[in-house]
């Protein structure tokens, strides 16, 4: 995997951040979108990458954050809607080749399937993930207890 | 005709006022339940508290059978969302997005979402009024390839004095109205042009120049 990729990370809560931590200390050129401006403290101090205070559904924004020239961008805000427009808006205005979107409606991400944006639901992940240890720990209690 | 509304403020309260008043079945969708209960209590229309970016809510608004979604929230990434889950999920067949930001009109369009901007059409409406141009509207229609200009005819308007016969017209171009001392007179061929008229011209893009010319005189 190359890494030397430019990279846009809207929303630097805790998975932002942690993100965008992770892709810079690997080499990568990244930029980080939040409105508020307090959140970019959680960013390390090894973080190399730019720092964009705004609202990244206004368009000036994503402009200021060179979005045209991004290989990857990846929406994290606690917003669906945000992730989904943002989303929408680099794959559809700025041809970003790859777009992906936190969505934790699993309801909503049908449709977005259709529309061709990559999502990760974390409900559905998270779900999947406590049915597969509930349906190991009853097999498991099984086998202890024939 | 079934309308659904999604917003708040004003705007939600004064259109969904105007439109039961003609009489539209208006369903409006607030997350407020303040606001909700208010608005039940001052209109007819039935009113459904909760987000309307959820399909569920949508659903229980009646989306399946509505004739028109209009999303007017302060919030334009929810704007997007519930007219594209109106028209893919529930195949409403016109929705319509405020675009708070002015630049996202053109961003929905381009995610095929007919968008709008109260700031732009604000805009232009102070420019027509506040400008001494004999052209005081332009409308574009059929997806921009037909104008609705309207033009108030000066004394030096080379067709004042004229039958509408008279005028050397180019093609595909039509005048449509004559609004004459407030009144709308639908012009025929014996229609005399006065100066003070105000002529409601349909013209194609191509010719708009030439018949512009025309009715005023001055290369545009």
């Amino acid at each position: 995997m190359k890494n030397n990729r430019y990279i846009v990370i809207v929303g630097c809560g805790r998975l932002g951040s942690h993100l965008a931590n992770h892709l810079s200390r690997s080499g990568n050129s990244v930029v980080v979108i939040d409105k508020n401006e307090p959140t970019f403290k959680d960013l390390s101090p090894d973080f190399s990458g730019f720092r964009v205070h705004g609202d990244a559904t206004q368009m000036a924004v994503l402009k200021e954050a060179k979005v045209n020239q991004a290989d990857i961008l990846i929406a994290t805000t606690h917003e669906d809607n945000v992730n989904l427009m943002v989303a929408q808006v680099a794959r559809g205005i700025f041809r970003v080749p790859h777009v992906l979107a936190r969505v934790f409606d699993p309801r909503r991400m049908e449709v977005y399937a259709q529309l061709g944006i990559d999502t990760i639901c974390p409900t559905s992940v998270a779900a999947e993930m406590f049915l597969h240890a509930v349906a190991n720990g009853a097999a498991g209690r099984k086998g202890a207890n024939p | 005709m079934k309308v659904l509304i999604v917003g708040s403020g004003k705007t939600l309260y004064f259109l969904s006022r105007n439109f039961s008043a003609r009489g539209y079945q208006v369903v409006i969708i607030n997350r407020n339940p303040e606001e909700c209960i208010q608005l039940s209590r001052q209109l007819t229309a039935t009113v459904v508290c909760g987000d309307g970016s959820d399909a569920d809510i949508l659903k229980d608004a009646g989306a399946m059978g509505a004739d028109a979604v209009l999303a007017i929230t302060p919030n334009d990434q929810d704007n997007l969302v519930i007219c594209q889950l109106a028209s893919r999920k529930f195949s409403v067949p016109r929705t319509m997005a405020l675009a708070n930001d002015p630049d996202n009109a053109e961003v929905f369009e381009k995610l095929g979402v007919s968008g709008f901007s109260t700031t732009h059409i604000v805009g232009s409406l102070i420019e027509q009024r506040a400008s001494l141009e004999q052209i005081t509207n332009l409308l574009p229609v059929g997806e921009g390839r037909v104008n609705v200009t309207e033009i108030v005819l000066t004394e030096d308007s080379p067709v004042v004095g004229k039958l509408l016969k008279d005028i050397d017209l180019p093609e595909n171009a039509l005048v449509a109205v004559v609004i004459r001392d407030k009144k709308p007179i639908i012009p025929r061929g014996a229609t005399v042009m006065l100066a003070g008229d105000r002529v409601v011209l349909i013209t194609l893009p191509e010719n708009h120049g030439p018949v512009l010319k025309a009715f005023t005189g001055e290369r545009l």
